[in-house]
């Protein structure tokens, strides 16, 4: 067995006293899809900022690729190869689509070098390949703004493959899509994984069993269980702590 | 929908093709005074490119840009000062007499050289400006503590040379009309011209030069650091390095604005620090236009033009007139002037006044998306 590509050892992480993440602790395979799933408050989107170097935790360690990337700032972070899309869509709206994916694709990423030099032919290849995968080609110079949710998703999700991360941490992609566009997006994740890591996060049950990956339940900043979708729904654990939501699990 | 494609192009080109005519034409239309008034003017409008790329561009609204415009032409003024105290007792300017000053302090020694100054003008507030943006922005302070931080080192700034009379005449003070550059008198009629030249040029150079830094990719940062900085960290930039970077250059072009204004004006003193007067520069850019380089221009060229004009004819109602302007700006247009005429602003203007019919198609997406850089 290969080493992991991502580790979280014994994370504990405290607002003022409140414990939002409680000794977590999870690994990642290089190339694997994970799904992670828990009711409002398990602490998903903070243990998501501990990865990206937001948050700092009280305890534990984040290893990447073997090293600790523990209080890494966060632009550090995204260039060792973690990106990150975030739970409501989260792109440039005052610029178009094309800008939008050549700031993902900028490399390297400092100020002097995108002054004095332009894209190159590749980077621009690569953006023509972002656009027909998430089929937006036809509004390369629409302003993101204008986008329909579903697009803004997509462009987000793009921008994030464009910055080459081995490791996709993926916030909530199908908040707001139709069913037919969180179907789209659940293969478009499967297809990334495998060259890539990715770690999504979300409520929706029927596309979590669409990317038919393992799954993470997280309860009160604390790993429930594991395994596939089929063990994790017959789980009592998990049936308790999704009471209200309890048909939905079991549909 | 072509129309507005059309204005959105020819509208800057028209106040483009107007700002060089009257500029070739002034010198020969204009009496030397009111040349003179006009190239203060353009001088100040330097400085608001720099606000213009800080505030309309990085959303970063600075409220002690006087603190660099002051530091430019403090620099330009002991320069002339020294050179023009050859003859004076001790060999240095004449105020140091009225203390009982014998020798120069030793941070006058530098501005001997004219190089040094020449290079001074724009480093040196550019220096403070990175030194000052970096510690701020290292430690993610934003929005409005950032306005009034900035606010808070221009009035460290006021009081120190405000106070120090030994060292650079305090509240009095540099005079640089009588002093001279080239054998003439820097305040002569024929050495105004050249100045007059010399910051017209100068603006069109600042323009292009604000221009190349927002064209392309780091402008679009820039962009992305006003509308979702920690997207842009998150990204893989590094927003402090690059909001320390545009500071910087906002800071040396209000150097250069300073000591363009102070050999036009023929005094600098620290005046050009009061609150007032940096908060007026913002009001320039944000009647022009947040955001449209043009804009910031015009706002500050037309903007103390009519307040000389104003002043002339009704002299305590100006500030009146400037913060009536301000509100109408910030309530009605509030994309400036320049942005408004850009926007499809007259047009849906004169349908509300009933002039002619409201637009009935939704306006095309594709052809929006060309103002992408506005002029």
């Amino acid at each position: 067995m290969t080493s992991p590509q991502l580790e979280l050892r014994q994370i504990s992480v405290s607002f003022e006293g409140f414990l939002a993440l409680n000794d977590l602790s999870l690994t990642l395979q290089p190339g694997e899809l994970r799904a992670v799933i828990g009711p409002n408050g398990a602490g998903k989107t903070t243990f998501l900022d501990v990865i990206t170097g937001k948050i700092r935790p009280c305890s534990g360690d984040v290893i990447f690729k073997g090293k600790s990337i523990l209080g890494i700032r966060e632009h550090k972070v995204a260039r060792l190869g973690i990106g990150r899309k975030f739970q409501s869509p989260r792109v440039f709206e005052k610029l178009t689509v094309h800008e939008n994916l050549a700031i993902a694709v900028s490399k390297p990423k400092r100020p002097w070098s995108l002054l004095i030099s332009k894209l190159t032919e590749r980077q621009r290849t690569q953006i023509n390949n972002l656009m027909s995968i998430v089929n937006l080609q036809s509004k390369v110079n629409v302003p993101a703004g204008s986008l329909s949710h579903g697009q803004k998703q997509w462009l987000e999700i793009a921008m994030l493959v464009g910055q080459d991360p081995d490791l996709l941490l993926v916030d909530e992609p199908v908040a707001g899509l139709s069913d037919e566009e969180s179907e789209l997006t659940a293969d478009l994740l499967k297809s990334l994984s495998g060259d890539h890591t990715v770690l999504v996060i979300d409520h929706d049950m029927e596309f979590i069993r669409r990317l038919e990956s393992s799954v993470t339940v997280l309860h009160q900043g604390h790993v429930l269980c594991e395994g596939s979708m089929k063990d994790i729904q017959h789980n009592p654990k998990v049936i308790e702590v999704y009471l209200g939501q309890q048909q939905e699990v079991s549909k | 929908m072509k129309k507005t494609l059309i204005n959105r192009r020819l509208f800057p080109l028209i106040i483009w093709i107007t700002i060089i005519a009257s500029i070739i034409a002034a010198p020969s239309l204009l009496p030397v005074f009111r040349l003179n008034l006009l190239g203060r003017y353009l001088s100040l409008a330097i400085v608001a490119l720099g606000i213009d790329l800080i505030w309309g561009f990085t959303g970063l609204l600075s409220l002690g840009q006087g603190i660099f415009f002051a530091l430019g032409g403090y620099c330009a003024a002991m320069f002339l000062q020294l050179n023009s105290s050859a003859n004076l007792p001790n060999g240095i300017p004449e105020f140091f007499g009225l203390y009982g000053i014998q020798s120069l302090p030793f941070f006058w020694e530098p501005f001997k050289s004219p190089l040094f100054t020449f290079v001074g003008i724009w480093l040196i507030p550019s220096l403070v400006a990175a030194l000052l943006g970096f510690l701020v922005f290292r430690n993610r302070i934003k929005g409005v503590y950032f306005s009034i931080l900035t606010q808070a080192a221009l009035l460290v700034f006021f009081n120190f040379f405000n106070g120090q009379q030994k060292l650079i005449n305090g509240t009095n003070g540099l005079k640089t009309d009588v002093t001279e550059l080239f054998g003439q008198m820097v305040g002569s009629d024929s050495m105004q011209r050249m100045f007059f030249w010399i910051t017209a040029l100068l603006v069109v150079f600042a323009w292009f030069f604000a221009r190349w830094i927002v064209y392309d990719r780091f402008g679009n940062i820039l962009k992305g650091i006003r509308d979702d900085e920690s997207r842009v960290r998150f990204t893989g930039y590094n927003t402090t390095i690059f909001k320390t970077i545009v500071f910087a250059i906002a800071g040396g072009l209000a150097g250069i604005s300073g000591a363009l204004y102070t050999v036009q004006s023929g005094i600098v003193s620290p005046q050009f620090m009061t609150v007032p007067f940096s908060i007026e520069m913002v009001i320039w850019v944000a009647v022009g236009g947040r955001g449209t380089l043009l804009g910031a221009i015009l706002g500050a060229v037309m903007i103390n033009y009519a307040k000389s004009l104003v002043s002339e004819a009704l002299p305590a109602s100006w500030m009146f007139i400037q913060g009536g302007l301000f509100i109408l700006v910030v309530t009605v247009l509030p994309e400036g002037v320049l942005g408004w005429l850009q926007s499809d602003g007259p047009r849906n203007l004169l349908s509300r006044l009933g002039v002619s019919r409201p637009l009935s198609t939704y306006p095309g997406l594709e052809e929006k998306s060309h103002d992408e850089v506005r002029l």
